[in-house]
């Protein structure tokens, strides 16, 4: 089971193609803040930019905290998202230790990398890579 | 915006401090950007009231592909020039294209003048005007270090814009500085923001909205970013960037050098896009939606005391500042050329202009036209020092001389002598020193900008010398580049955006007749923003062309001044038919 890790963030250039791939492709969206992985500037431009990005944990604090099974541990690490049982309660994205999960103010719902890997075509110079996740094969299909 | 019914417009009147949300015009039979901008200045502009009137708008207009595609990454900046009193334009990056659509709006118009010195802050549920009076005088690097304080949460999708002391002060030529790297650079709109008492505009994505159903769309995106990331197409670009013409057009003779004195120097290779490259090169950085990636940042390290005590500089470069703040005043050292710019950028002065501005009075300081009674420093070519020195002078405009010549270079030379040799087509001249035609193209363009109709690409590239052949070269290739400001494209992207792939572009996000008729259309935009700029005071008669112009070599041996006045006057009538027959098309 691969995960979405932002490995090379020192190349990255501010373009936002990952962020833009992730809203337009997953989300049906054109948007910064729709989108699994969103592209921060660490103290403006000169200083260089990094990825709030799941971080794939097992155990997954947002999943424990989760009061449906909206969001559930994925095999591997990371969550598998159920929109249809969320109840817009944020306490995911409360329990994020990274603040990858953003609560879309449109909508009420949590938006979160799936680890769908969709993005990294669009990243000009490698900065994001799937890698084999250290918790071993996916059973939870 | 897509399957929208009219442009959504947020207009902010700062004397009041109230602003509205409003729909304008027909995005299905109006483009943005360029027309956008026109058309909001035909309602808000007072055409006979001076560019520094309160209620004069600034207008920004985003275009109907924005954010939607690769480098549609541009903002059009519509506003009354302080330089020349016309309708102008200016055209900027960052990220403020895309937060501004992600902010929901195609345009933000802002009229008024505030009490005191203040910050707007617009995002999709934000509209804040903040007095910021202790920002008043700073710089444009520490103002951004204050204005990043606000909205902290919303870091690295926002656009931040500010002025320096040349805009509070009404350098004609003041820039508006956009997410440190970017400019709207030339005519001045950073004084229209100061005579507006605006020290800064925060702009915050924060928004989204939805897209195209089906695929369509999204497989001509995958096409187009493949096109961009992995043809030879942006090669140029991301890689030595704009900086490596600097050897290419110095081999040409074709760099002005020292005041335009000259067009070759053997010196060129210390200031060339390699040495750049090798040397101070730290990193690029990109616009917002720009997967090129051509923001070269050069880092200068400088010693300051004794005891291995430094600091750094990061400052971005390409070809234009480099001729600015380099060959033109005869500065060959790299680092030199950057510890000028980030000079230029903290005062808030446009690079260009600056350098041409210094570079004239550097001439009338050796020739004695004036003496260190009006320069206040003994300018010489070459002396970095001292030219930081007369940049603060000109950003804090210190004495009559530094005033006039914030005014322009000509209205310096004007009052004092010099006209001869004062490099200005209609603004400050541009690092291009290629010939005929593009001395005529810059005097006569809309923008005089180097990138209103490759006038340079002419006279390297074209057989003819006949003068209709060049004038009507000019005006295509200004209707083609006003086609890709009215999406709004970066123009660095004009070989990628044919017109066959725009009209696929247009038509997959929802705008099937736009696609159908934007030759004709942006045909009319460009009769558009030519009838406005001639009603605010453009008269051809009033600019000409000075000697210095004619007294220079190129590869192709002297300048033919025959031929260029009758490529400037062939030009000249072209424009004027093109505008008298949307006037007597509106008028039937």
């Amino acid at each position: 089971m691969k995960i979405l890790r932002a490995t090379r963030m020192e190349r990255c250039i501010g373009c936002y193609s990952c962020s833009l791939a992730c809203a337009r492709l997953l989300h049906q969206s054109l948007s910064w803040h729709r989108s699994g992985i969103r592209i921060r500037s660490a103290g403006g431009l000169s200083t260089g930019f990094e990825a709030q990005v799941c971080l794939g944990c097992d155990p997954a604090p947002c999943a424990h905290a989760c009061p449906t099974e909206a969001f559930r541990q994925r095999k591997g690490g990371g969550v598998r998202v159920k929109r249809s049982v969320c109840i817009r309660c944020g306490e995911c994205s409360r329990a994020c230790p990274v603040n990858a999960i953003y609560m879309d103010a449109e909508t009420g719902l949590p938006v979160v990398c799936i680890h769908c890997g969709r993005c990294t075509a669009f990243c000009p110079h490698e900065c994001l890579e799937m890698i084999e996740s250290a918790a071993g094969e996916d059973d939870d299909r | 915006m897509i399957g929208e019914e009219a442009f959504r417009v947020l207009l902010v009147n700062l004397t009041n401090g109230k602003s509205e949300p409003v729909l304008f015009g027909d995005p299905s039979e109006m483009l943005g950007g360029s027309g956008l901008a026109a058309d909001l200045f035909a309602v808000h502009g007072i055409v006979d009231a001076p560019a520094d009137h309160p209620d004069q708008p600034l207008i920004f207009a985003t275009g109907p592909l924005t954010a939607y595609f690769p480098l549609m990454s541009k903002v059009v900046l519509g506003f009354k020039s302080p330089y020349n009193g016309q309708y102008a334009e200016s055209h900027a990056g960052g990220r403020l294209a895309l937060a501004l659509r992600f902010a929901g709006y195609d345009a933000l118009v802002i009229t008024g003048a505030a009490r005191t010195p203040s910050c707007l802050i617009v995002g999709s549920r934000t509209i804040e005007i903040r007095d910021v009076h202790y920002l008043w005088g700073l710089d444009v690097l520490s103002t951004g270090k204050h204005l990043r304080r606000f909205c902290g949460r919303e870091a690295g999708h926002r656009s931040i814009l500010r002025i320096g002391p040349a805009g509070e002060r009404g350098v004609a030529f003041a820039s508006i500085n956009v997410d440190t790297y970017r400019h709207f650079g030339r005519l001045g709109g950073g004084a229209v923001m100061g005579a507006k008492r605006l020290k800064g505009i925060l702009v915050l994505g924060d928004g989204s909205s939805s897209l195209p159903k089906g695929n369509a769309y999204r497989d001509l995106y995958k096409r187009v970013y493949e096109k961009v990331t992995q043809t030879p197409a942006m090669k140029k670009y991301h890689d030595l960037g704009t900086a490596e013409n600097m050897l290419v057009l110095n081999e040409l003779r074709a760099v002005p050098w020292r005041n335009l004195q000259t067009t070759h120097d053997e010196n060129v290779h210390r200031i060339s896009g390699q040495r750049f490259a090798e040397e101070l090169l730290l990193r690029k950085t990109a616009c917002a939606a720009c997967p090129v990636g051509c923001i070269h940042v050069g880092l200068l390290r400088e010693k300051f005391a004794e005891q291995n005590e430094f600091l750094y500089r990061q400052v971005s470069y390409d070809h234009e500042p480099i001729f600015a703040a380099g060959s033109m005043l005869g500065v060959t050292s790299a680092g030199g050329v950057l510890a000028l710019l980030d000079e230029m950028e903290r005062q808030g002065v446009d690079a260009m202009s600056a350098g041409v501005a210094l570079a004239w009075a550097t001439e009338a300081f050796e020739s004695g036209v004036v003496s260190d009674k009006e320069t206040l420093v003994p300018l010489s070519f070459g002396g970095v020092e001292t030219y930081r020195e007369a940049v603060r002078h000109l950003g804090l405009r210190t004495n009559d001389f530094y005033r006039f010549l914030g005014q322009g270079t000509l209205t310096a030379a004007t009052h004092y002598g010099g006209r001869d040799f004062a490099c200005v087509l209609g603004q400050e001249m541009a690092g291009y020193a290629t010939g005929e035609v593009f001395f005529a193209s810059q005097a006569y363009g809309f923008r005089h900008s180097h990138l209103d109709s490759a006038g340079y690409s002419y006279d390297q590239k074209a057989d003819s010398r006949k003068s209709e052949d060049a004038a009507a070269f000019l005006m295509e290739e200004e209707r083609r580049r006003v086609q890709l400001t009215c999406m709004v494209s970066c123009l660095f992207a004009r070989n990628v955006y044919s017109e066959d792939l725009l009209q696929e572009c247009l038509a997959s996000v929802g705008c099937p007749r736009l696609a159908e008729s934007v030759v004709a259309r942006s045909s009319e935009v460009q009769a558009k923003r030519w009838q406005l700029k001639f009603r605010t005071g453009y008269n051809p008669m009033d600019i000409s062309i000075p000697k210095r112009f004619g007294e220079i070599s190129t590869w192709k041996g002297e300048i033919d001044t025959v031929f260029m006045h009758e490529v400037a006057s062939r030009y000249q009538h072209a424009v004027r038919k093109l505008v008298d027959a949307r006037q007597s098309a509106r008028s039937s």
